[in-house]
Parts: structure tokens; sequence; C-alpha cells
């Protein structure tokens, strides 16, 4: 479904991402894992034409993207869940809901209700004002609004920041809910062993660079993770 | 009964520079930048209406629609070949090419229509209203009606449509929008139409009352609506409609009761007490982000 191949990505002077390569496949989970600074979102941006690469190729459903402004590929199918939810904080969360469904239009009761399905406490709210709302219910909000187009490829960045435990785990039953009901999905975390335990396959980066790629069972098993991601033996 | 006339004409004036502010606080809000050719789109449309009416003797009806159309035109093309370019250049380079873009339809209608000014034709005729001692001119009368009607208009547009709901959106956080599939040059396209448009209107009524239009006829005006706007907290709608409204008021009732020379004075010294009682102007929103 996305291919991306030998990208390279600078901001200024800085080598951000040096011959990054990797692919998702219809129907999977996949995770880029990674430090902080490692080059994760700047990947997922230069995916969703925020940032450019300088060479390479990224092919969305056999459609070379490298090029393609960012509002054009809502409609082709790609919906991206940006760091920090990047909700719109002045709108109220049905406002909110409205604008993650501004290149579809149609049925758009219908979809807001299914929104509200999966995240009750976003119908309880739905006339606030979204900069009001929990981190946790910012992070709904923000994820709901991307699924308001359909997308074919969901891609989710760092879902789980700075969020209580126990909202991370709703998250992730959210995000596998979304996966069943047919929607690929491209995630990024910090969180190595959330994104890991349901990847089904994940890269690590190190420094703008792809170190290891390997199921997610796979690379949790593995010593190096272990000790660079997992906190410990 | 004077005061409450003096009102009334603040009122009107008032909101004539509120039509303004809104142009400069729209794209302030969505553009990011200030747009100080902003006061000669009044020039360039009340210029149209004296062309279409006194020279090619179209009615007075279509000479505004002509000037609003135009207006539109002109401010699009400028922000396609001047401001466009700029996007992502530093703010300071885009002010500066603003200023440039200022000067360079200064000088245009300086060199086409010269520089004594030229007699605004009477578009509208309505007769002073009288009630009981009070007077009120047609024009004010007609100002308020107009300006009333467009400033709910636009209220509804941003509130209630969905390109007005993308604009807001583009406002707050243009990567965001662009996720959401909102082209933001379109958007801005459409808030540069937007904002001329409202100065064209603008220019008909500020010719209609003041009966002369010169090159640099905009500028006094356009400051004032870029105070009017920074008074009610740039890049806030209603703040631009409030500030207008008020900055007229004063403007006129300082004129009544202090002094016509320092009425000026007086109004940029209120602005400067405004900001430093509130750096975000009146209704300038500072919300507590939660993370």
């Amino acid at each position: 479904m996305l291919k991306v191949e030998n990208i390279n990505v600078y901001y200024g002077q800085i080598h951000a991402i040096k011959d990054v390569s990797f692919e998702v496949h219809e129907g999977e989970i996949v995770s880029l894992i990674g430090a902080n600074g490692a080059g994760k979102s700047t990947i997922l941006k230069t995916i969703s034409g925020l940032l450019r690469s300088k060479t390479g190729h990224i092919t969305f459903k056999g459609e070379d993207i490298s090029k393609t402004e960012a509002y054009k590929l809502v409609p082709k199918g790609l919906a991206h869940v940006p760091e920090g939810r990047r909700i719109f904080l002045q709108m109220t969360v049905k406002e909110n809901l409205e604008m993650g469904a501004y290149t579809k239009g149609e049925n758009m009761a219908e979809d807001i209700e299914s929104v509200y399905n999966h995240f009750p406490r976003l119908r309880e709210r739905q006339n606030q004002i979204a900069g009001t709302l929990s981190g946790g219910e910012q992070q709904m909000l923000a994820m709901g609004r991307a699924m308001m187009s359909h997308p074919d490829l969901l891609i989710l960045d760092e879902p789980s920041m700075g969020l209580a435990p126990i909202l991370v785990q709703g998250i992730f039953d959210i995000i596998k809910e979304f996966h069943k009901m047919g929607t690929t999905i491209l995630l990024v975390e910090q969180n190595a062993e959330m994104a890991l335990s349901i990847a089904d396959r994940a890269y690590v980066l190190e420094s703008g660079r792809v170190v290891l790629t390997g199921t997610g069972e796979e690379l949790k098993a593995s010593d190096q993770i272990k000790k660079a991601y997992l906190g410990g033996n | 009964m004077s005061f409450l006339s003096n009102l009334i004409s603040g009122l009107s004036l008032g909101s004539i520079y509120a039509l303004i502010a809104l142009g400069y606080t729209m794209v302030y809000g969505i553009a990011k930048m200030l747009n100080f050719a902003h006061g000669d789109v009044i020039m360039v449309g009340a210029f149209t209406v004296i062309v279409a009416v006194n020279s090619m003797g179209l009615p007075a009806v279509l000479g505004i629609v002509l000037s609003v159309l135009i207006c539109v035109v002109m401010g699009v093309t400028i922000e396609r070949i001047a401001y466009k370019p700029l996007r992502s250049s530093p703010p300071l380079s885009v002010l500066i090419t603003a200023i440039g873009v200022s000067y360079f339809l200064q000088s245009l209608a300086l060199i086409i229509f010269g520089s004594t000014q030229k007699s605004f034709p009477k578009v509208f005729n309505m007769e002073p209203v009288h009630l009981g001692e009070l007077t009120i001119k047609g024009e004010s009368i007609e100002t308020l009606v107009v300006t009333t009607a467009i400033m709910i208009g636009l209220t509804l547009f941003i509130n209630k449509t969905k390109m007005g709901k993308a604009m807001r959106a583009v406002s707050e956080d243009r990567a965001a929008a662009e996720l959401m599939g909102i082209s933001v040059n379109k958007t801005i396209t459409v808030t540069f139409a937007i904002g001329s448009a409202l100065a064209s209107v603008a220019g008909l009524f500020f010719g209609a009352t003041y009966g002369f239009i010169g090159p640099y006829t905009g500028s006094m005006p356009g400051i004032k609506a870029f105070v009017a706007a920074v008074f009610g907290g740039i890049g806030s709608i209603p703040g631009a409609m409030l500030g207008g409204i008020l900055l007229g008021v004063i403007e006129n009732l300082a004129k009544a009761y202090i002094s016509t020379e320092l009425s000026d004075a007086i109004v940029f010294g209120v602005l400067v007490l405004v900001l430093c009682l509130k750096p975000t102007g009146l209704l300038g929103k500072k919300i507590n982000e939660k993370v």
C-alpha cells in the first residue's frame, strides 16, 4: 500500500533522514520506533507532503506521491494524526470532526455518529470548544477526526504521548478496532513495548537511519531492542 | 441631542473602519501577514465608482458592482504576484513587500488621475431623517444598515459554512488544516477576495461620506482600520468589528468635544492605553492549551 524508497530529508543543513526505505502492506500494522530525534515524525511528515525528500520515491497505492501537495492526499485515502494531536483548539469538537471530512461532504452525520460510538466521551462534549478537552480526549478527537475521511492508511504519530498508562491502553485498543475495520496503520511510537505488541512488523530508527527490522514478536525478543527501548533485560 | 447625532455619525464612520479592519484581521489570521496595501484598495474602489458613474455615465448600482469586482480581482492578483512567492519568507520581507504594493497603487493612481481630488458621485440619495430635534444624515443610515448586514453575513459565513470553517481551521493551524485536505492557498485566495470586496464597499461609503477621493485617500482610513483591528485583537473577527466601531465613535466624539486637531492623537492614545492594559486587544484570545 505504501512504499518508501531511499528518502533523504534535510532541515536546512541538517541531514535528518538518511536513505530510509520501508513498506507497509495492505491490512498491516507497521510501527516505526526509535528514540527522540531519530527522525520518526520527519518521515511521517514527508509521507504526508508537509516536508519534501531530496531523493527517492514515496508510492501510495501504486501512485508516486513524492511531489503531491499535502491536502491532495486525504481524498486519495491517507490520513495523518500529527504529533501533539494538532486539533483545532478554538473550534468545537463537532466542528473538528467536520474538518476531518472536509474533502468528503457526504454522510457527515452518519460518520460523526460512528466516531461518537467509538468515543462516547466526544459525544458528551460535542459542542464544547476543543481546547477545553483533556489530553486523552484530545487524542481521541484527533483520531476520530482522521477517521472521518475513511482512510485506507492511517498514520499515527505518538498517539500515547503524555497520556496516563490507563489511557494509553484505551488508545491502543481503538487502534486495534480501526485496524479490524480494514484500515492499514502506520504507527510511530516512543512507547516501543506497546507499539511492538500490536505491530505486525516494525522498523527501528536511529539518527535518521533504519537500523533494524522484523516482526513485532522478533523485535520484542531481541536483546538489542530490550536494552535500548524496553528498559531492561 | 447633538451628542446623539455625533454618536450616530461616529457609529457610521466606525462601521466603515470596521469593514476595512475585517480585511486586515482576516488576512492576518489566515495568511499571517499584515497587508499594508489593504487601505489603498479603498481608494481603487472609490476611483472605480468615480470613473464608472462620472466618466462612463453608468448607473450607480453598476458602478458599485464594478468596483467590488475590480477590487476582488485586484486583491487576488496582488496576493498571487506579490505575496504568494514569499509564503515561506520571513514576515519582514512580506511586510516590506506590502508597503511596496501600497506605494505602487498610490503612484499608479497618481499617474492616472493626477494629484487633485476628484468629486465622488452622489450614489445615495436618501433624505436626512428627522426624529424630533435629531437629524440623521441619509448616508449614515445607509452606511449603518449595509455594514450591519455585511457583518452579520460574514459572521454566519465564518461560523456556519464549510469554507468559513476551513478559514478558521487554517488560521489556527495551517499544517493541520492541510492534513484535513484543506488547500491553504485556495483559502488564502478566498480571504483576499472577501477582504478586498469589503474594502471596496468601505471605499464607497467613505467616498459618499467625504465627497472627494485622491490617490492617498486610502492610507489614513487604512492605518486607522489597522489600529482598529489591533485594538479589537488582531485575528479576531468580532474584535475587528468592535474595534472599528469604537474607534469611529471615539474619533467623532473627540472631534466634537475635545479638539479636531487632537482627535487622531486621542484615537492612537486610546490604542496605546488599551494595549498596555490588554496586550492581545479587546477580544484577542489567548487560550491555555492543555497538552
